[in-house]
């Protein structure tokens, strides 16, 4: 698939010294959605800010479209719709007017009709004469949503988007995000959510401390970073594990009555087979027996850890 | 050249203006005519007339001056100064414009209510004096050259300034003494000797001088010095401009 945004070698130091970006490159493909995972301060805001031109890099380039952000800045610009994390509106002003605003301010010329299918699709038409104060915090996210595609762009940067959301409306908003993927929109968002990456996400790239850690698909990553976990129920609580159970990576849980085994999914010899075989011989009587996955927030936290 | 952004950034801007018309028009209007009733039809009726014309029909160039500075650098440095405080100036920043285009917006919205204002302010002048305009054309051509310089300025404040309290300093503690102390109610030559050439390194006495000139076709300082001390102000205030913006406005880094 054809790369829409492609950054190399990107680098930030601010005046203070402090190094948010650490010789980042990443290829972000047409018409995905991408989720940038990592703890607060991690970066995620300084990369998108970079690369909508809020912020000057200190080193290395980004294309958008083949077109590099700050020699053809006009052309990147003009492509790229941003949701920051705060709610940065002028509070005194009107739905509708702000959101023409935002569309002027790229170049576009006055299209009412295109925002008010806008404000239509975001439900808040009928919002449209109040002033930004008199709106929930829900809805101001909403105008933020709509002002960032009130120009048509191509790339969408979502910057923490279920940031103070509540679950109705996140969902009502992964259901946009998607939408949006439906109509040729490249979405990349920013979030600490895990869940929020695993439901929407196609690929998943973790940023921490300025680096990026892992970029995989979303499924992919769990499957190759993951462990699967085989938990055993038993009759008779075990105060410790027989002899011929030692050589097993086995933990046991729950005052002896389960133990775990952790085992990977796609080696040839899982070693679960002769594990109950040796536990038949032993004279464990089993209650009963159940798989888990480990999830991607597993995945993330022992990433971060590790990092 | 993105002409959508620049319309887009101006009527907004002076969109801010009717919202807030008492604010806008009407406080320094209001202010202005307490000048003339005080010092013009009160006092000035006290006073011989100055260069040939009454005290009250004297003071409107310098008064219109005041109001004019202080407009102007209010408006454009709050202008870019709010979205700054909001947040909102994301958007500027993210949206395919250039610095002069910015500038043209914000500058130009500026200039352009502080040129009402001024306006307003000439046809209130002229209910409290006689007031006759020798050369109009002159007259408007300082007007609108006053509004964009310090409009400029104001923006350059606006940028540099990280609160309110920066926001006012040069307005209230810089520039409002320098157009009392420029002349705008006596002639410098009213002055004592030691402090008339102390009055020639305050930069307001040759603008005031020179809108004087357009009134009244006489003034302190020669007309031709008074246009070539604006425009230099001009061209300092797109350098410093120029400078700020090359290093990310104070906002980019």
């Amino acid at each position: 698939m054809q790369n829409i945004v492609s950054i190399k070698n990107l680098t930030k130091i601010y005046d203070n010294d402090f190094q948010a970006l650490k010789n980042i490159s990443l290829d972000i493909k047409k018409n995905e959605i991408i989720a940038l995972l990592g703890p607060n301060g991690a970066g995620k805001t300084t990369l998108i800010s970079i690369i909508c031109g809020i912020v000057i890099p200190t080193s290395g380039s980004v294309t958008v479209d083949d077109f590099d952000i700050i020699k053809d800045y006009r052309k990147t610009r003009s492509q790229i719709g941003l949701v920051p994390q705060e709610l940065s509106l002028e509070q005194f002003e009107y739905v509708f007017n702000n959101v023409s605003y935002t569309r002027g301010l790229y170049g576009k010329a006055p299209n009412p009709s295109l925002i008010e299918k806008i404000l239509k699709d975001l439900s808040l038409w009928d919002k449209r004469n109040s002033r930004i104060n008199e709106l929930s915090g829900g809805m101001k996210r909403r105008v933020l949503i709509a002002k960032a595609l009130s120009h048509e762009p191509s790339v969408l940067f979502l910057d923490e988007p279920s940031a103070g959301v509540d679950v109705e409306l996140r969902q009502e908003m992964w259901e946009t995000i998607k939408d949006l993927r439906k109509s040729g929109v490249t979405v990349i968002l920013t979030t600490h959510y895990i869940e929020e990456a695993e439901a929407i996400a196609d690929r998943v790239a973790v940023v921490n401390k300025g680096e990026l850690l892992v970029v995989d698909n979303t499924s992919d990553l769990v499957q190759s970073m993951g462990q699967k976990t085989l938990l055993i129920d038993l009759h008779d609580a075990v105060e410790s594990l027989p002899l011929n159970l030692k050589n097993y990576n086995l933990t046991i849980l729950n005052d002896g009555l389960s133990l775990s085994y952790n085992y990977d999914s796609k080696s040839k010899q899982t070693g679960i087979t002769s594990l109950l075989q040796d536990m038949k011989e032993t004279g464990l009587r089993l209650k009963d027996i159940k798989t888990e996955q480990s999830s991607l927030e597993n995945i993330f936290v022992e990433l971060v850890r590790e990092n | 050249m993105n002409f959508y952004a620049i319309r887009a950034i101006y009527l907004h801007e002076m969109d801010r203006m009717r919202r807030t018309i008492g604010q806008s028009i009407l406080s320094p209007v209001i202010s202005t005519s307490l000048y003339f009733i005080v010092f013009g039809s009160v006092i000035g009726g006290m006073i011989p007339e100055l260069d040939g014309v009454s005290y009250g029909s004297f003071i409107v160039p310098g008064l219109l001056m005041l109001t004019l500075l202080t407009q102007s650098i209010s408006n454009s440095a709050f202008g870019i100064f709010f979205p700054k405080f909001t947040g909102s100036i994301y958007e500027v920043l993210a949206a395919p414009i250039s610095s002069l285009e910015i500038i043209i917006g914000f500058v130009g919205a500026s200039a352009s209510k502080s040129l009402i204002v001024g306006i307003i302010i000439l046809l209130t002048a002229s209910f409290f004096v006689e007031l006759k305009i020798q050369y109009p054309f002159l007259m408007f051509f300082l007007l609108v050259l006053t509004c964009l310089t310090f409009s400029l300025f104001g923006f350059l404040i606006g940028l540099l300034s990280n609160n309110f309290e920066q926001l006012q300093v040069v307005p209230l503690i810089i520039i409002t003494p320098l157009v009392f102390l420029g002349g705008s109610l006596y002639t410098i030559e009213m002055l004592p000797e030691f402090w008339q050439k102390v009055s020639y390194f305050n930069p307001v006495v040759y603008l005031i001088n020179g809108m004087r000139w357009s009134f009244y076709g006489s003034s302190d300082i020669s007309i031709l010095i008074s246009v070539i001390s604006l425009v230099a102000f001009l061209l300092t205030c797109i350098i410093g401009v120029a400078i700020v913006i090359s290093k990310g406005y104070g906002v980019k880094n």
